[in-house]
């Protein structure tokens, strides 16, 4: 039997399917944290050269990867409302905003503390931090000037070219390290392959999971939240049990 | 004592307190926020049926 995609595209339909899924996500995303940081703190050997401070590697990697995926994901659904006018993509887009802004915030905040005892700085302008800080203003911005506007289809269209344009920033982000002479470390896992020890892999593959868990879980509790001060006049949101109680 | 010799005398629990606790802490401000502007936006759309009814 096949599937009708298109019916999880309406707020009425995905709102229950989202409301089903978040503990899923949730409970998973908990229980990888554990894992991860258990072999992150435990398992995973002490680094030649960084000492016990290279364990900041298990957060930092993790939350720099989801602010530069989920601001991607956040311009693709902003792009999408603008185009098709489709009201449950800009209301995605709304919810990832304030998600990948705090992991833009973890990113540079773990980042500084990594930069202290190995580069003796918090911080220092180079390419790839100073392109995470626009990073972390462009989600800062997409909030802002959503807010700004009353209205809040006008606010989608308005937030959602600047979710666009800003998307220029990622591959900017990304190739930091090999345009230009940076003190950042250059990626440590290629396509090629990696020279990490298997137990630090694991630790860092299992919190980016977890991470990535947390957020879908986190941008589907918003984007709930978002439907229901949206669609608060019609009149299948009276109907629900939750507002019924 | 310095920050610098304290982090390299403990430098576990620099990790541990200066990422994952701040990390965890934002985590848990994030997910209490959301919660709430759900809560509240359901008292308002009560309010809101309850006006109607009245009406």
């Amino acid at each position: 039997m096949a599937i009708n995609w298109f019916k999880y595209s309406a707020p009425t339909t995905f709102y229950g399917l989202a409301g089903k899924m978040i503990p899923w996500f949730a409970v998973s995303s908990a229980i990888l944290f554990v894992i991860g940081l258990y072999i992150g703190f435990y398992v995973a050997p002490t680094d030649a050269q960084q000492g016990e401070f290279y364990r900041i590697i298990y957060i930092h990697v993790p939350a720099s990867i989801l602010s530069m995926f989920l601001y991607l994901i956040m311009a693709g659904y902003a792009a999408l409302g603008l185009i098709f006018n489709t009201r449950l993509s800009s209301m995605m887009a709304n919810a990832i905003a304030p998600t990948g802004a705090l992991f833009a915030f973890i990113s540079l905040w773990t980042g500084a503390l990594w930069g202290k005892p190995m580069w003796g700085a918090w911080w220092v302008w180079d390419a790839r931090l100073t392109s995470e800080l626009i990073l972390l203003f462009l989600y800062l911005g997409f909030i802002a000037l959503h807010a700004s506007i009353d209205d809040p289809r006008r606010a989608d269209r308005a937030a959602a070219l600047l979710a666009i344009v800003g998307s220029v920033n990622v591959p900017i982000i990304y190739f930091s390290v090999k345009w230009w002479n940076t003190l950042h470390q250059g990626s440590t896992i290629k396509f090629t392959g990696t020279t990490m020890h298997i137990a630090m892999q694991q630790a860092m593959f299992t919190l980016l999971a977890a991470c990535w868990l947390y957020a879908i879980a986190v941008v589907l509790m918003r984007v709930r939240s978002i439907i229901l001060e949206r669609e608060r006049h019609t009149k299948w949101i009276t109907e629900l049990p939750e507002v019924q109680q | 004592m310095s920050l610098d010799i304290w982090m390299r005398e403990n430098p576990l629990t620099y990790v541990w307190w200066g990422s994952y606790a701040i990390t965890l802490l934002i985590f848990v401000i994030e997910i209490a926020l959301v919660r709430h502007k759900r809560k509240v936006t359901l008292q308002q759309i009560r309010l809101m049926r309850e006006a109607g009814e009245d009406k």
